[in-house]
């Protein structure tokens, strides 16, 4: 530590601290534009200049080091003048409209220049003018008001990993922008209207609908992926105005995801549902609460006398609080049944019992910075969950071994070590090779019942490398990903990551989907989590149910198989939908729909991957008669006179479901049982990648992440050999069949596509009308009709 | 996109093959992991190549061969005012304006290659031959008023140097 003194009062620094961090440590204010502390130094903005004792002139705050012994004045005459000086250079070129410009109210350039600036300019000439560029759909900008502290600039090299802005031209000329107008592609990008300190960076959707003053601020917790970051909710007149982050060094630090930040806009939407339905004969009518829910316990209770309470399911989002699936599972187990699920896009349930008791990391996610070595298998952690994907691009770029084992070669923002690229049902084959390049490092015998597998696996230089990156990290973590979930090779692919960790004594863990996957596993809300089991997810779709409880979903995005789904509601006697959004598909099978808040409109607790168990309040109001889901399968339970179900307050319900998980070791390595092994077949697979902006109901009804490069997913992508083989160019139209069903889709030939595969995004339109997400597919060309 | 092969097409082709080799030449002068460290000598190659000013194109050919973001060398080749983005004359006339000159009369000259040419500074002649531009100081102040025609300093112009330079001139 250094001893020094700011404006007399003394302080301890890190050694190799910066003055402006001594401050800040200390809460002594020293104005600023483009020193943040998450990013690199510019030291361009020169408004943190202080005066140093024996230093001639005043010294930039943030590219001080401190010294032992410095003396520094930051409200000395000296330091006034120099900071006056500045403010007056900074707003020379600065419009001056802030009574129009959505920065008012909360911009620091308006702050400082009232709190360190003059009080008039003595500029009377011209002040320049800079053409806005076009952002895409979520940044609106104003470059006239740029002062160019190239906060963003840095954000995107140094953070996002997408050096698309840039500061060009030169003295007055300097413009920042992208130079050929693109549309910045990140998926952090709306972090730089945060960053901005003026008002040239804002948020194109709150763009002038309010000023900051107006807004109360809630704190919220993300719904969309399993990291949990945390948010602050903004609302005015009970209505959501915008989503920003909240600081959490352990989650999210002071950033957001785009899909965090913009899926509020889909509140709005116009499929909200305001009121009960209830179906009447090909009819629907708007009932009261009451009749609704009388409605859907008598219809419940008819099913369950009818074909038993095994014909009862409950298919929940993975995105529900704990709340509502300790209630929907509670609800469930009092008729009778065990059938609850939110596993929902996973086909391959085979090993169910080696599962965790919920699906952790297996570390802190902070500690994925610290890490030397990961494994990620069937994962696209950047878009899965962005700010994942920012911690492991940090490892990467210390020089971390990040690789990766994948259906498809995808795009990263930092350096992958190996890229392991393979078919869905030969990605097994590669990770058995890793596992059996390390078993020769480790010099042991492979567990049961693998040894004869082994013996047709060849081990190449590429498996060699993960194995002896993998064995000689001192920190290393093999994570199973999201795009996994829903492989036909899922158990295999687990019990060989698995092995792999254990014997290159990694650590190893899960990033799951949705935001809730580790508090519903904790909440029961799975068929052998208590007495009665049930059956899972695929079984329920497979073998069809008699009636249906359903939570948040849209069975034709959220499932494995869209059509099996289909077929098992439109075969079902009665379905019960609590769901934030109506829509015709819904109409078509279901027979009451009860209106649940969404989002910030909802109180709960989601459960990261890290174990955080994070409790909200509702920020906004749900609209029309719509009601948080846990209040109504509460009501539901009661009126099913099922015990137990008189909770008054969301935290009662909390405290159940804690103490229904009990004592919890975190802990998901699961010990060695041999896999079944996926028979290599001759057809073309499909491989069903999950697409970050087409996850769940909300973001789906995004209009503006819709906009975004990233929500395009309409697209067949295949290799170049399959497209080949099909006759198929880039750019033609290809029809995909499933089953008995088929689409037409642009096809594009990308060499990211291994052999014998076609990638079609799941939870898409087109997909919706296809079957399982990952298995067997046709593709032919599809011949254009010449026009006459 | 989701994929890491679906880039934009290549455009290395760009580059010719002396140009090439000239900017490897370039990049032998600095660390192997500090290609981009002659990103200024490769612009001024591939200027040169194209006619003296640099496309988009080029510029993204450049950025891919040294392994650099396309901004970072657009932000170069803003900066710096020896790049052109637009097309230039045949001849690029680059007048110092900057005091010695301005002291020895390069306001005189301005107006005489102005009035000798038909344009105005920062621009070219509608036959393509001249391209007239305002620069700071080339340090050649011994000679002001100066200018730069290609690579060739001209010092101690009167307006009749002038003519006789310009005469001579393709």
């Amino acid at each position: 530590m250094v001893n020094i003194e700011i404006n007399g009062i003394r302080i301890q620094a890190r050694e190799g601290s910066m003055v402006i961090e001594a401050a800040d440590e200390a809460g002594i204010v020293i104005p600023r534009f483009c020193y943040h502390r998450k990013l690199s130094i510019a030291a361009n903005c020169r408004m943190c200049l202080v005066e140093v004792e024996k230093a001639p002139k005043p010294l930039p705050a943030c590219a001080t080091p401190v010294t032992e012994g410095m003396r520094v004045f930051t409200r000395s005459a000296k330091a006034l003048e120099a900071q006056r000086a500045t403010m007056e250079f900074l707003l020379i070129n600065h419009p001056l409209d802030c009574p129009i410009c959505d920065q008012g109210g909360e911009c620091d350039l308006q702050d400082i220049a009232m709190g360190f600036g003059e009080s008039e300019s003595r500029y009377r000439e011209p002040k320049r003018v800079v053409p806005d560029k076009n952002l895409g759909p979520l940044i609106a900008t104003d470059m006239t008001r740029c002062i160019h502290c190239t906060r963003c600039v840095r954000f995107g090299r140094e953070i996002a990993g997408v050096p698309e802005l840039g500061a060009t031209g030169r003295g007055e000329h300097t413009t920042i922008g992208t130079y050929v107008e693109k549309v910045v592609s990140s998926e952090l990008s709306g972090n730089v209207i945060d960053l901005c300190p003026v008002g040239a960076l804002t948020s194109k959707p709150y763009r002038y609908t309010g000023r900051p003053w107006e807004n109360r601020s809630h704190p919220g917790v993300s719904p969309h992926d399993c990291l949990g970051s945390n948010l602050d909710v903004q609302t005015r007149r009970g209505r959501v105005m915008r989503v920003l982050p909240r600081d959490n060094e352990a989650v999210n630090e002071c950033w957001l995801s785009d899909r965090d930040r913009f899926s509020y806009t889909a509140l709005a939407h116009g499929e909200r549902l305001h009121r009960p339905l209830i179906r009447q004969g090909d009819a629907w009518r708007e009932v009261e609460w009451q009749t609704a829910l009388e409605y859907a316990a008598e219809g419940l209770r008819r099913v369950r006398a009818a074909a038993g309470a095994d014909g009862l399911g409950a298919l929940i989002s993975p995105s529900a609080t704990v709340e509502e699936g300790y209630l929907a599972q509670r609800l469930l187990r009092g008729l009778g049944s065990g059938n609850v699920d939110f596993r929902l896009r996973r086909q391959d349930f085979a090993q169910e019992e080696a599962d965790p008791r919920a699906p952790w990391l297996g570390c802190a996610i902070a500690d994925l910075e610290d890490m030397d070595a990961v494994l990620l298998v069937g994962s696209h952690v950047r878009k899965d969950q962005p700010l994942a994907g920012l911690r492991l691009r940090r490892a990467a770029l210390r020089g971390a071994r990040v690789m990766f084992l994948n259906p498809a070669e995808f795009d990263f923002n930092f350096p992958v070590a190996e890229h392991l690229v393979a078919a869905p049902a030969a990605m097994v084959d590669e990770l058995a090779a890793v596992a059996k390049a390390l078993l020769e490092i480790e010099g042991t015998h492979p567990p049961e019942g693998l040894a004869a597998r082994l013996e047709n696996v060849e081990v190449h230089d590429r498996h060699l490398a993960v194995a002896r990156h993998l064995h000689a990290a001192q920190q290393a973590h093999v994570i199973v990903g999201t795009q996994a979930f829903g492989q036909a090779e899922f158990s295999a692919l687990r019990a060989l990551a698995n092995l792999v960790a254990h014997l290159a004594g990694a650590g190893f863990g899960y990033l799951p989907e949705g935001a809730n996957a580790v508090g519903l596993s904790l909440a029961g809300a799975l068929p052998r989590a208590a007495e009665p089991a049930g059956r899972h997810a695929g079984d329920m779709t497979g073998q069809g149910l008699r009636g249906v409880l359903l939570l948040g979903v849209e069975p034709e995005y959220d499932f494995a198989d869209p059509a099996a789904a289909r077929r098992m509601l439109d075969e079902a006697d009665f379905v019960v939908a609590l769901t934030a959004f109506a829509t015709d598909e819904m109409k078509r099978w279901a027979d009451v729909l009860l209106p649940v808040a969404a989002f910030a409109e909802n109180e709960g607790t989601f459960v990261n991957v890290q174990n955080d168990w994070q409790g909200f309040a509702a920020a906004a109001e749900a609209p029309g008669e719509a009601r948080p889901a846990w209040k109504v399968l509460r009501v539901l339970g009661n009126f099913l006179n099922l015990e137990g179900f008189d909770y008054m307050q969301v935290d009662e319900v909390r405290e159940a479901a804690r103490a229904f998980a009990g004592e919890v070791e975190v802990k998901a390595a699961t010990a060695w049982a041999m896999p079944r092994w996926p028979a290599p077949g001759e057809a073309l697979q499909r491989i069903g990648y999950l697409p970050l902006y087409h996850v769940d109901p909300l973001v789906r009804r995004a209009a503006p992440l819709q906009g975004t490069p990233d929500a395009r997913a309409d697209i067949a992508w295949l290799g170049e050999a399959a497209a080949a083989a099909l006759g198929v160019a880039d750019g033609a139209r290809v029809a995909v069949r499933q089953g008995g069903a088929e689409v037409v889709m642009e096809a594009r030939v990308d060499a990211a596509v291994p052999d014998r595969c076609v990638l079609v995004a799941a939870a898409t339109p087109q997909a919706a009308r296809l079957g399982p997400a990952w298995g067997p597919v046709e593709v032919s060309a599809v011949k254009e009709a010449v026009a006459s | 996109m989701m994929l890491h092969r679906h880039r934009g097409e290549s455009k290395l082709h760009l580059i010719e093959e002396a140009s090439r080799q000239e900017i490897d030449r370039w990049i032998a002068k600095y660390p192997a992991d500090r290609r981009q460290a002659a990103v200024m000598a490769a612009l001024r190659i591939v200027q040169d190549q194209n006619g003296g000013w640099l496309t988009t194109d080029l510029m993204d050919a450049v950025a891919e061969y040294l392994e650099m973001p396309p901004i970072e060398v657009y932000e170069v080749a803003t900066f710096y005012s020896m790049y052109e983005l637009e097309p230039v004359g045949r001849h690029k006339i680059c007048v110092c304006t900057n005091i010695s000159c301005m002291l020895c009369g390069s306001e005189e000259v301005v107006a005489h290659l102005e009035k000798r040419l038909g344009i105005r500074l920062g621009e070219t002649t509608p036959d393509g031959r001249f391209t007239l531009k305002e620069v700071e100081c080339l340090g050649a102040c011994v000679e002001a008023p100066m200018f730069q025609i290609g690579n060739t300093y001209y010092g101690n112009l009167t307006p009749e140097r002038i003519d006789e330079i310009l005469d001579a001139l393709d």
